[in-house]
């Protein structure tokens, strides 16, 4: 029997389809010459230029980026730690009250996440504005950091620790000398997590950031009530480029990884 | 008494009483939630002394050395290192280093950066270092290696760098965690023999473990047979192949024939043993009495079988058929069923290329073994 049916050709194209068709619109559409989206004018960039001396947008983009990197940082440090702390103090007093705590948010919704932090900042009088976002946004992408952080720490061979601690390493030493670059990978997934959760964030950023902090997200969102423009398809087409091309990066570096390394063991084994 | 075995032994602080011991363990246990691991255990190792642990898989020879090495904290007792309690002292400050059963190399240096990494820890000058790398590299014949990675080398050679890490930093005393499991047969007998000149050498004290009999005879100044978390007899290899203090001990190393029975008599050290089928007559009895229920222990090699009866049915000999028999060049197993059904293994060196008369299944066969041949043993 023919595995590729026409059944199966058709369905397929319309799974992809139903993916991908709003999002080759949108980037067909940043091309388009005429200032009404939905008509097609010729093939221009003049979008992506005017983009650059719109002031609010590229306020907006400058925000975002400052969170996202911030927030990204500071997410990896302390999900890095939590990871930590729960693969290697198994025993602790408190530590499932802990581990519930770092994965919580995991599956909270972000209304009730952004409306808590709202009524904290608030009560605690804070001024909302970028750092609140940024605040916001470490707390809610610190667990994803620490569970892709700790899935590497599982299978971490803890006799490599010892064995550098045998060689007269302190603990400090140990941690940067052998287990950083080890979980390394993990941690820079972690950390390019975080940045494209912080990057897409609506939600949270709108409950916690204030006047003089607008994202990208909300920038757009506001736009795109008065009407899309061939600007806001032109920003998300870059956006949709930096993505594409970091994870694009990543599985091309990790595959060439893969493929280098089982080479070495095949000469390692023949020798 | 005369010494056992065939090797004079200069080298022997555990028999002079003014030596002091390097290392002591003194009534060590560890408790890992309610299963005891190690259980009450001392136990004194010599500077400069090969001393190998051997017993079974779980016995706690791993256990023992990484509570030396500082990765497990002892539930009860001391340990002592020249004379220092090592209680509290964190891994990187003891002057011990240990060779890993699983190696530990880094994976993400290359073989120099790793036998490198305790040098650079000490805050040795680089030039120093290069230095004392090429020479390990040298010594475990490794130098076409270096710039590789772990995952580039064989198992072998994987050993190799593990031992050179660890042998890199001129510690006081080397822990050895099975070290030669991953080499086949003859790569893993001339390491042994590399091992004990870099021991020498170095002037090194050595612990290692294993669970090879043959490799700790081959190794080792002392043996410490362990099982279950103690400690059942401490001795050089000779004295712990041809006078084992248990049943255990003497069925742990090499093969041995076990006759139970009660003495009959005793002369001094001399006894008569009144066994089943068979009277022994001994000049090494134990100190058991008369009337005490004992086993006579006798290896296989110290059993002659012959297929003529002896001219007097004394003690130590018995008739009975072969049950058995195996050749394997360089000597022959034979098995001889006594009358009872019980079984005895012994070993013929093949000293001539023709024997007179050779041996097939079910012939009759006699069994004999000399007055000193055995040991009594009464646990
Ligand atoms: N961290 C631990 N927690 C609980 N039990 C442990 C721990 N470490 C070791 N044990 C137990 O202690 C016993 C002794 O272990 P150990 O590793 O010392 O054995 P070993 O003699 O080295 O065995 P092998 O020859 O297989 O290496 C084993 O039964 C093991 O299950
Ligand atoms: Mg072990």
């Amino acid at each position: 029997m023919n595995r590729w049916s026409r059944f199966n050709i058709i369905s397929v194209t319309l799974g992809f389809a139903f993916l991908y068709l709003p999002i080759v619109i949108l980037i067909v559409f940043s091309f388009n010459e005429s200032r009404l989206v939905t008509v097609w004018g010729g093939f221009s960039t003049k979008w992506y230029g005017t983009l650059l001396s719109n002031q609010g947008l590229m306020d907006a983009v400058w925000v975002t980026a400052r969170v996202g990197v911030i927030s990204a940082t500071i997410a990896t440090v302390l999900g890095t730690m939590a990871a930590l702390a729960l693969t290697r103090w198994t025993r602790f007093r408190g530590r499932l009250l802990f581990s519930g705590m770092v994965f919580a948010p995991l599956v909270m919704p972000e209304v009730i996440t952004g409306l808590s932090l709202l009524l904290l900042f608030v009560s605690l009088g804070f001024d909302r504005g970028i750092t609140t976002v940024t605040l916001a946004h470490i707390t809610f992408t610190m667990c994803y950091v620490a569970v892709v952080v700790q899935s590497r720490l599982v299978s971490f061979d803890r006799s490599l620790e010892e064995a550098a601690m045998d060689l007269g390493a302190t603990p400090t030493r140990t941690f940067f000398a052998i287990t950083l670059p080890l979980i390394l990978p993990a941690v820079v997934a972690g950390w390019m997590l975080a940045f494209t959760l912080s990057l897409d964030d609506l939600v949270i950023a709108s409950f916690t950031s204030g006047p003089g902090a607008t994202t990208l997200p909300m920038k757009i969102y506001s736009q795109v009530r008065l009407g899309v423009t061939p600007e806001i398809n032109a920003i998300c087409t870059i956006l949709i480029g930096i993505v594409s091309l970091g994870v694009l990066t990543a599985s091309v570096v990790n595959k060439c990884r893969e493929v280098q390394r089982r080479r070495d063991e095949q000469a390692a084994m023949r020798a | 008494m005369k010494p056992l075995g065939s090797i004079r032994r200069s080298f022997a602080p555990w028999a002079d009483p003014a030596a002091k011991p390097y290392i002591v363990f003194e009534n060590v246990s560890k408790v890992f939630g309610d299963f005891t691991a190690v259980d009450d255990l001392s136990l004194s190792i010599y500077e400069r002394e090969f001393f190998a642990l051997l017993g079974a898989s779980g016995c706690g020879k791993s256990t023992l050395l990484r509570m030396l090495a500082g990765f497990e904290t002892p539930t009860r007792g001391r340990i002592l290192l020249d004379g220092q309690d090592l209680v509290g002292i964190p891994p990187y400050r003891r002057p011990v280093n240990m060779m890993f059963q699983s190696y530990a190399l880094f994976p993400h240096m290359s073989v120099e950066d790793n036998i490198a990494f305790g040098l650079k820890q000490e805050g040795m000058p680089k030039a120093e270092i290069a230095k004392r790398v090429t020479e390990m590299l040298r010594l475990v014949k490794l130098e076409a290696f270096a710039k590789r990675k772990p995952h580039q080398l064989s198992g072998g050679q994987r050993q190799r760098v593990a031992l050179a890490r660890s042998v890199a930093k001129r510690p006081k005393v080397l822990l050895l965690d099975e070290p030669l499991g991953a080499l086949d047969k003859k790569l893993r007998e001339e390491t042994q023999f590399e091992l004990m000149d870099l021991q020498q050498d170095l002037g090194l004290t050595f612990m290692v473990v294993t669970h090879d009999q043959e490799e700790a005879m081959t190794m080792s100044d002392r043996i410490a047979i362990m099982d279950k978390g103690k400690v059942c007899q401490v001795a050089t290899p000779a004295e712990i192949y041809e006078a084992p203090n248990s049943r255990f001990v003497a069925d742990f190393v090499g093969s041995v024939n076990l006759f139970e029975g009660t003495v009959a008599r005793r002369e001094g050290s001399a006894a008569v043993i009144e066994g089943e089928g068979i009277t022994i007559d001994t000049d090494n009895g134990s100190d058991a009495p008369a009337g005490a229920k004992v086993w006579y222990a006798v290896r296989p090699e110290k059993i002659k079988v012959s297929a003529r009866a002896p001219e007097v049915m004394g003690p130590n000999t018995a008739e009975g058929e072969v049950w058995d028999i195996a050749y394997l060049g360089d000597m022959t197993l034979i098995h001889v069923r006594l009358p009872d059904g019980r079984v005895v293994r012994t070993s013929q060196l093949n000293r001539q290329r023709v024997v007179e008369e050779p041996l097939t299944w079910n012939d009759r066969a006699w069994i004999s073994f000399a007055r000193d041949s055995g040991v009594v043993l009464t646990r």
